[in-house]
């Protein structure tokens, strides 16, 4: 188990420098110069700040001293607002985007499990014909769309009621996150529903069911213990890959509600070619993202025994 | 396996002789079907599958064929309609052209009485309003409002101020729509303070043109012909249109190419490159396998749409470019490994069947095998993905144009479009509501034709769902 772990780790480790090299790579190719301009007015100025960012180095120079910043963890400092940090705008935004994220892959892997026992509970009944027909609904329907109706309702519930329910957009409280959250969160939802209800379904066939039912088990029983149980496993193997799509999936849903985490504040780098900020949010992300994936299947392999046996 | 004992028994010549014809026995064998009949034979039974091919071929009819049918511009803006919604009233009156009002002249069937009151029809021309004085006033406020106004602290758009020994007349020039508008006014005292009453009165605007605005605008009607007075329509959009008075159908349209563009190329182009690297990994083996699987990892670690905006930026969009390749690129380069994995793993699967080691046995080269054996028996489980990797690419595409780093504008897509209808949402929730309808369909659409194909195609997938 911990040559596994170790091996897995190495392994992240790699693939996130691969993607710090494919991003260095890739912003060294970007047509412009955020230096130049109205930023630089001559010559003299422009030589300066190309030395301040290390610009003026061959560019092998330049990688060496990024990966060995970046292994001590420090992202540089912004082109556009030179007083701030690549650290401070992450440790400042992504806390909001994190929050989110949690909040919406919790929502959504609750509503699947729920929603697809469910369905395969009331297999070609109306129950599960309504609910599959909203999980098609869900997975059609770009998050935007979701997210400007949700904005509609609340808009209307709130004056219909005279009282504020949940505010429209913003960030701070509790009150904030519930509808982003839910908006983040439906595709994924849709998505572990019809996963589950196809899981619940095999396992309703499994040999250990049979003999449950044999032993006189009461179905409950039965249900919770044995074909929830087993059902939810394949739940489980895509919730990293569910991680990442709603993490990175965030910019969205934060454009729409006006909240400041980090994938607005990457869309905003992106537009004013803050290069620093943008190679910065990009490795830290991949990071995040690769080592959730190694994390969750880690949890897999604990949860389910015969992944760890191999 | 036991071996079963057969008699044995010596042959003589006998045994050797032509038996005579027999009459035909009956043949009782099913008509013999191919993998593909079969598959189709499958995909009809399953209707949602069968409905989504139509609506599928019917997208395609409304974007290729739809401009020729429906030969508008869509970057031609239309000043005098804009942000209308479908099936509004195109009314227009033929009028004079303006000219400007003195301040006393009345227009039949009005007459100067109390308060404030309209001097002539209210149009989009102009709107003329007359008032009585009002004693001890210094000076009036005139305001305009959308909505009837009842608190003297909401009455609307501050319009002007008048003393009180000037003129007591106003006419209304900006901006004026074909809708009821409620004009009031206020009075000031001497010590600036506001009196306690207003006047308020209503104005249901009427849609007037001009015979040089009907010329220039091609109207489609005969201008000698035309007298004051008459009715003319202005031009027609079904679906509506945009802020920018753009036809919303042309715009769907040419929007569809684009999100079709990107949805079905890319996919076509990476499941492509897919197939080729994901074979050449399977079947080679080895090291070589191994290494081009680790690089396929690598990309998949990438996180997608990050890199998908870095790529929209390292290409660059130049002026006047609309985006379009750029998004393909990025879609294909970061795509293509999903597809890899699959057909590798099929392809190593077919490897060891006992069909391939007797084509193997039998001579057949590596391209024999490959094309005779290994590629038509992936095709169904390629095909299932090309399909799925349709409504995720227009989705991707969706995505980016709606958060600005799409296609650059004007060009329409359906994802830019749903961007620029979200501002005003509220207030003309059509511009939001056909693109977003378009993506749906047909994401949806190709979902549907997914399962069913899968369904149809792919034997062991078969009821997975």
């Amino acid at each position: 188990m911990a040559a596994y772990v170790l091996k897995r780790i190495l392994q992240g480790v790699l693939t996130v420098w691969f993607i710090a090299t494919a991003t260095f790579l890739a912003m060294h190719n970007v047509p412009g110069d955020p230096l130049s301009g109205e930023r630089a007015t001559n010559a003299a100025i422009q030589a300066n700040l190309e030395a301040r960012y290390g610009l003026d180095k061959p560019l092998t120079e330049q990688y060496l001293i990024y990966l060995g910043n970046m292994m001590r963890g420090d992202f540089g400092i912004s082109f556009t607002q030179q007083n701030r940090e690549v650290n401070d705008i992450i440790r400042e935004h992504f806390p909001v985007s994190a929050t989110l994220g949690i909040l919406a892959v919790t929502f959504a892997a609750l509503g699947g499990i729920l929603w697809g026992a469910l369905t395969s509970l009331y297999r070609n009944r109306m129950p599960d014909y309504v609910i599959m027909f909203l999980v098609i609904l869900g997975i059609s329907v770009p998050s935007f769309v979701f997210a400007a109706l949700g904005q509609l309702a609340l808009v209307n519930l709130n004056s219909l009621l005279g009282v504020s329910v949940l505010p429209v957009a913003g960030w701070g409280t509790v009150s904030h996150m519930i509808l982003p959250a839910l908006v983040l969160g439906l595709g994924t939802m849709a998505y572990l529903t019809r996963l589950m209800r196809s899981s619940m379904l095999e396992v309703m066939t499994a040999d250990y069911i049979r003999t449950a039912k044999a032993k006189g088990l009461t179905p409950t029983r039965i249900f919770t213990r044995h074909q929830l149980r087993n059902a939810v496993l394949p739940v489980v193997t895509v919730l990293g890959p569910a991680i990442a799509a709603i993490t990175t999936g965030g910019f969205v849903v934060e454009l729409v509600f006006a909240i400041p985490g980090l994938g607005r504040y990457f869309v905003q780098a992106v537009q004013q070619l803050d290069y620093t900020v943008i190679m910065g949010t990009t490795v830290f992300y991949g990071a995040f993202l690769v080592f959730m994936v190694i994390l969750v299947d880690l949890i897999y392999g604990w949860i389910d025994p015969r992944v760890r046996l191999k | 396996m036991s071996i079963s004992k057969i008699p044995v028994r010596t042959l003589r010549p006998a045994d050797f002789e032509l038996l005579p014809a027999q009459s035909a026995a009956p043949v009782i064998v099913r008509p013999s079907r191919s993998y593909w009949q079969d598959a189709w034979a499958r995909l009809k039974t399953n209707k949602r599958a069968l409905v989504s091919l139509y609506i599928i071929i019917a997208l395609i009819l409304f974007t290729f064929a739809g401009p020729l049918v429906w030969r508008v511009d869509p970057a031609r803006q239309d000043v005098d309609q804009i942000s209308v919604g479908p099936g509004v009233d195109r009314r227009a009156i033929v009028v004079e052209p303006w000219q400007a009002w003195d301040g006393s002249s009345l227009a039949p069937g009005y007459d100067s009485g109390e308060g404030l009151q309209l001097a002539a029809d209210p149009t989009t021309q102009s709107v003329r309003l007359l008032w009585s004085e009002v004693p001890g006033a210094t000076y009036y406020r005139l305001y305009r409002n959308l909505f009837s106004a009842t608190d003297i602290d909401a009455l609307g758009i501050p319009m002007a101020d008048f003393s009180a020994g000037g003129r007591r007349w106003y006419e209304d020039l900006l901006d004026l729509q074909p809708r009821e508008y409620f004009y009031s006014i206020t009075a000031f005292d001497a010590n600036n303070q506001r009196m306690d009453e207003f006047l308020t009165i209503s104005a249901d605007v009427t849609r007037v043109i001009t015979m040089d605005e009907v010329r220039s605008k091609e109207l489609g009607v005969d201008i000698d012909r035309l007298q004051l007075g008459d009715e003319v329509f202005l031009t027609f959009h079904p679906l509506g249109t945009d802020y920018l008075g753009r036809d919303m159908l042309a715009r769907l349209m040419a929007g569809a190419q684009v999100s079709l563009f990107i949805g079905l190329l890319a996919p076509l182009l990476f499941v492509s490159f897919g197939v080729l690297y994901g074979a050449t990994a399977g079947f080679v083996g080895g090291r070589v396998d191994q290494l081009m699987m680790r690089i396929a990892d690598f990309v998949v670690a990438l996180p997608f749409l990050l890199f998908m905006i870095l790529f929209q930026v390292v290409f660059g969009i130049g002026p006047g470019e609309s985006g379009i390749i750029p998004m393909l690129v990025a879609l294909v380069l970061l795509s293509w490994p999903a597809t890899a994995r699959l057909v590798r793993g099929q392809i190593m699967q077919i490897r060891e069947e006992a069909y391939v080691s007797a084509a193997r046995l039998l001579g057949g080269s590596h391209m024999y095998l490959i094309f005779r054996h290994m590629i038509p028996n992936t095709l169904g489980v390629i095909l299932v993905t090309l399909t799925f990797a349709v409504p995720s690419a227009i989705f991707t595409e969706a995505f980016l144009s709606f958060i600005g780093m799409g296609v650059a504008p004007p060009t329409a897509s359906w994802g830019s479009m749903s961007n620029e209808a979200l501002k005003t949402m509220l207030t003309h929730p059509h511009e939001l509501f056909f693109p977003a309808l378009m993506i749906s369909i047909t994401v949806l659409a190709f979902n549907l034709l997914g399962d069913g194909l899968r369904d149809a195609l792919d034997a062991r997938m078969r009821g997975m769902e």
